[in-house]
């Protein structure tokens, strides 16, 4: 039952939100000398002037009849020079910057305004919804989530799908009509990194205090648990330091800004030709960062895989993982455990992992052979671009993240991650870590299997008084709190101890021995 | 055997299928319910009521599994056995012949004759029909009561309290549990439950249960004649005091469901009667799980002697693991190793392994250890003679239980168990230590040592 304390944190977090959504359309754009000057290099400057002529000093009312007249410009003018074989005056597309330069009126005006706004009624307003659970006494907390249609793929599950699908479309293929959340984040950007704010920019920031505010929610809830406050921790912390502030402040020094804790092959561009070339100009530091990165996965994976099992990397560290831990939290339950699905995730995300090999082997080939053609017919370049738009857009975002609602908080992890798929190898295989089941004391209620968010059928085994030994599974521990009977435990052991063959009869029973 | 017919899909039932058909590849196997189409966790129902899970969620097998692996599910009602003829007839009037017969009928819930009985509103709380009745009776009410302080009954009282609903607990002892709990454990037990809202009536029996006209639910509508519905609107204690309520929940015990075979010449004590191999009176019928009941004692391979009959979820699925060696050739007795049990009082689980006895015998000495917190503790039972020990308690702490049950068995000494503790800790990791309060070796209620966890990490042994 919700307090009025809770009921007034949720109606601010709304309204804050309805704000930030309201805010997009709020713009008129005028296209001015300014904006071209601020946006366009030097030398195509008098070219797009040209071509632009007849947008200048008219106000626009939306950015999408902006953006559509400066881009049938720039195409007309593009076409002339396609024309005249004039290919290296071709002008690429500028629509993202030049937009947001261009808005003008009351919201760019008082973006500043806006974003305190905005930031206090959505983090003030989540904090006083969650903060008042801790009168509640300790323990599992999972009362109503399938009476509630935020948490059983009801409409507001359906209504929070749509947005957050709509949110990484705009991001990934459209940042050029986001511009107004982008102005909102710029004094931010000039703050931490000297820049303006880029639509990265603006959704880092989001992403950590996402994890943020939900991580709170999470320390509240399984504040019973100490396994669970310190992954808790551990994620808030490595996003808020590792993948926000110290790329940041990198960038503010003008070092490559780099996310010390992201790696190869998730981060799959971290040997593509631009970001090596950054780091060796980058000189010491520049060759530290590639070396580390390199020796991440070559060296830090099997090491700390071997001893912990995957889960030291996607429940404790990793910035997805740590977004499915406490935005995914709520959604958990929506993983889908049938035996299909399992098959069709292990094909798939190690389809994953040899296209990002692959891939990136082709990317090195090219670099150091300066030929973008591979076996006389596959180009190194769209390759990787193929890989960036369908695995690092559509697959980690659209679907990754947009689909919490309704298929779980792992889809990206459980079917598309290559690193998981990688980690889960070296777990599966050579790892001290596994579930140990609790001899014969599983009642098969079902509840570890419903909230494995990685869609394990963890009753499967625990019912069977077998240890849970399984690649994808992350080691979150929540099969073990949400046991009502403490049957399943995470532990580390010698390889050889774990039970993956259980016998004729779980334990409890003497009346027959097979060995 | 040509065909295998089982009464009964809950745990004692379905493990015997599944484990006759590991066996026998040919075998034809029948497995009857009224209940369910398919094979669902009987100790999920509250899951399902507090909103945690979804029916599908309690089915430990995918729908497929069944056809997969031959098992037939036929859902129907069986009113009666011929035993001479080997058929069971169906409720729609269908005639089945088997070669062996499995009763696995699991219970039903007691109830005593009280006045009102039989007023809506009233119920226990054993299958999906008596959720779906709770689901009902339980819309938009304010007060509850809950009649047996037992496993069922705290069940029904967090149930309830998720939806906020009053709960009044009604129980007869002066502790929670005391058939199980020694006073320690049930008082610990009863503080939380007034902890979570639950009005606690000790020593409180009911006497009579009101139901019709007067009810002062929010149901009510017109003037206050008799209720047509004959709803529950209250129910008065032996003291005679009158609790209004608009739910009974009855928690105190079920009895096995045996009623259909009175006539089929199959010998009922309480249950089935059966031997060690689960036979009954009549060949090639056989009886497992809640429905049975031993005519001898069964002694555990702990030497400790098992109650005649035992409704219990792992009792079920090991009395289904034992028979389905018999049907298959090889006949076996029933060997239970030293007892466990488990359940949760609403954030607190509880275990037990062994024999551990609500009131001491004559030849045991017991130990017990409480956190300053008063939601956690650990009692072990020792016999005075050779300091072995018999029987372990823990509420609020997690326990291995292949180490109990070693210790158990092999009557280690109470000393060794204690200085061995630290083997039996099955609580997650960085989890306070008990071991170490409990042994001295850190004071109460200080945290565990850094130290503590981080060794356990890297060493092999626990």
């Amino acid at each position: 039952m919700r307090t009025t304390g809770q009921r007034i944190g949720l109606t601010a977090f709304l309204i804050g939100f309805a704000l930030f959504v309201a805010i997009l359309p709020l713009s008129r754009y005028v296209l001015t000398d300014k904006v071209l000057s601020e946006t366009i290099q030097k030398e195509q400057l008098a070219d797009v002037r040209m071509a632009t002529a007849s947008m200048q000093g008219k106000v626009y009312a939306s950015s999408f009849s902006f953006v559509g007249d400066y881009r049938a410009a720039i195409a007309q003018l593009n076409e002339g020079f396609k024309r005249r074989n004039e290919t290296n005056r071709l002008v690429q597309d500028y629509a993202f910057p030049v937009t947001k330069a261009a808005s003008t009126g009351f919201f760019p005006d008082n973006s500043g305004l806006f974003f305190w706004l905005i930031l206090l009624l959505c983090m003030g307003g989540a904090l006083l919804y969650i903060l008042p659970e801790q009168r509640a006494l300790p323990g599992i907390k999972n009362n109503d989530i399938y009476h509630d249609p935020a948490t059983n793929r009801g409409w507001i599950g359906v209504v929070v799908c749509g947005f957050l699908i709509g949110f990484y479309i705009l991001l990934y293929f459209f940042p050029e009509y986001m511009t107004n959340w982008v102005l909102l984040f710029d004094p931010l950007s000039q703050l931490l990194n000297g820049g303006p704010a880029s639509q990265w920019f603006v959704y880092g920031t989001l992403y950590t205090l996402v994890i943020l505010v939900m991580g709170v929610r999470m320390l509240i809830k399984y504040r019973h648990s100490r396994y669970q406050q310190f992954r808790t921790l551990s994620v808030m912390f490595f996003q808020t330091v590792f993948a926000f502030l110290v790329p940041e402040l990198l960038a503010f020094f003008h070092q490559p800004a780099q996310d010390l804790k992201n790696m190869w092959p998730l981060d799959y561009s971290f040997y593509f030709d631009y970001r090596i070339d950054e780091k060796i100009k980058a000189g010491t530091f520049g060759i530290f960062l590639l070396v580390w990165g390199t020796a991440l996965w070559v060296l830090g994976v099997p090491i700390l895989t071997y001893f912990f099992g995957k889960r030291w990397y996607c429940s404790w560290v990793c910035g997805c993982g740590g977004l499915a831990e406490t935005l995914g939290d709520p959604y958990r339950q929506l993983s889908d455990k049938r035996l299909g699905v399992w098959k069709l995730e292990r094909i798939v995300v190690h389809s994953v992992l040899v296209f990002a090999v692959v891939m990136t082997a082709m990317v090195l080939y090219t670099y150091w052979s300066g030929q973008p053609s591979v076996f006389g017919f596959l180009d190194s370049y769209g390759i990787r671009s193929a890989y960036g738009s369908a695995i690092g857009a559509v697959f980690a975002g659209v679907l990754g993240t947009g689909f919490y609602p309704v298929f779980g908080s792992r889809v990206w992890c459980r079917f598309g991650c290559p690193l998981a798929a990688y980690l889960g190898l070296v777990q599966r295989f050579k790892s001290r870590f596994r579930i140990t089941t609790n001899g014969g004391q599983c009642i098969s209620c079902g509840n570890c299997s419903t909230y494995c968010e990685m869609g394990i059928d963890v009753r499967w085994y625990a019912q069977r008084g077998q240890d849970i030994v399984r690649s994808s599974c992350v080691g979150c521990g929540i099969c073990s709190a949400v046991c009502p009977r403490g049957v399943l435990n995470l532990e580390n052991d010698s390889t050889t101890s774990r039970r993956t063959d259980p016998g004729p009869i779980v334990l409890g029973n003497n009346s027959f021995r097979i060995q | 055997m040509k065909h295998l017919i089982i009464i009964g899909n809950g745990i004692a039932g379905i493990t015997t299928a599944r484990h006759v058909r590991q066996q026998d590849s040919t075998v034809r196997i029948t497995v009857i319910s009224a209940e369910s189409d398919h094979f669902y966790s009987r100790t999920a129902l509250m899951y399902i009521y507090m909103g945690h899970m979804t029916y599908a969620h309690t089915k430990p097998y995918e729908d497929g599994f069944w056809a997969k692996n031959r098992i037939d599910l036929l859902r129907g009602y069986v009113e009666q056995v011929d035993t001479s003829a080997k058929r069971i007839r169906l409720a729609d009037g269908q005639w089945l012949d088997y070669d062996a017969l499995v009763l696995a009928t699991g219970s039903v819930s007691t109830t005593v004759d009280w006045p009102g009985l039989s007023a809506s509103g009233v119920q226990g709380l054993y299958g999906l029909p008596d959720l779906e009745r709770m689901e009902q009776f339980t819309k938009n009410i304010e007060r509850a009561v809950v009649v047996g302080g037992g496993l069922i009954g705290v069940e029904l009282a967090e149930m309830l309290r998720s939806r906020h609903i009053d709960v009044t607990m009604l129980v007869r002892d002066p502790h929670y549990w005391s058939s199980t709990l020694p006073a320690e454990e049930g008082k610990l037990v009863g503080r939380h439950l007034l902890r979570h809202g639950v009005d606690l009536r000790l020593e409180t029996e009911l006497k009579e249960i009101l139901a019709g006209s007067r009810q002062t639910g929010p149901r009510q509508a017109g003037p206050r004649s008799a209720d047509p519905t004959g709803r529950v609107r209250a129910v008065v204690t032996k003291t005679g005091e009158e609790i209004p309520c608009q739910f009974v929940g009855l928690g105190i015990g079920v009895t096995p469901n045996v009623a259909f075979l009175k006539n089929s010449g199959v010998e009922l004590g309480k249950g089935v009667l059966v031997n060690e191999y689960f036979e009954t009176n009549v060949a090639d019928v056989y009886a497992i799980g809640d429905c049975n009941e031993f005519r001898q004692p069964i002694l555990g391979t702990d030497g400790a002697l098992r109650k005649p009959i035992e409704q219990i979820w792992y009792t079920g699925r090991m009395h289904g693991e034992t028979l389905a060696r018999t049907l298959c050739g090889s006949r076996t007795a029933y060997r239970p190793g030293a007892f466990f049990n488990s359940a949760k009082f609403f954030d607190i689980e509880y275990q037990t392994y062994g024999t551990l006895n609500a009131q001491l015998t004559d030849d045991e000495q017991t130990y017990y250890w409480e956190h300053p917190s008063g939601e956690q503790c650990l009692r072990i039972n020792y016999r005075k003679t050779d300091q072995s020990v018999v029987g372990i308690h823990a509420l609020g702490i997690r326990l291995r239980q292949a180490v109990c049950d070693r210790w158990i068995q092999d009557r280690t000494p109470f000393a060794t168990v204690v200085s061995q503790l630290r083997q039996a800790d099955f609580n997650p990791e960085f989890s306070e230590s008990f071991t170490d309060q409990l042994t001295g070796h850190a004071p109460a209620g200080s945290p565990d040592r850094r130290k503590g966890w981080f060794h356990r990490l890297f060493s092999a042994t626990h």
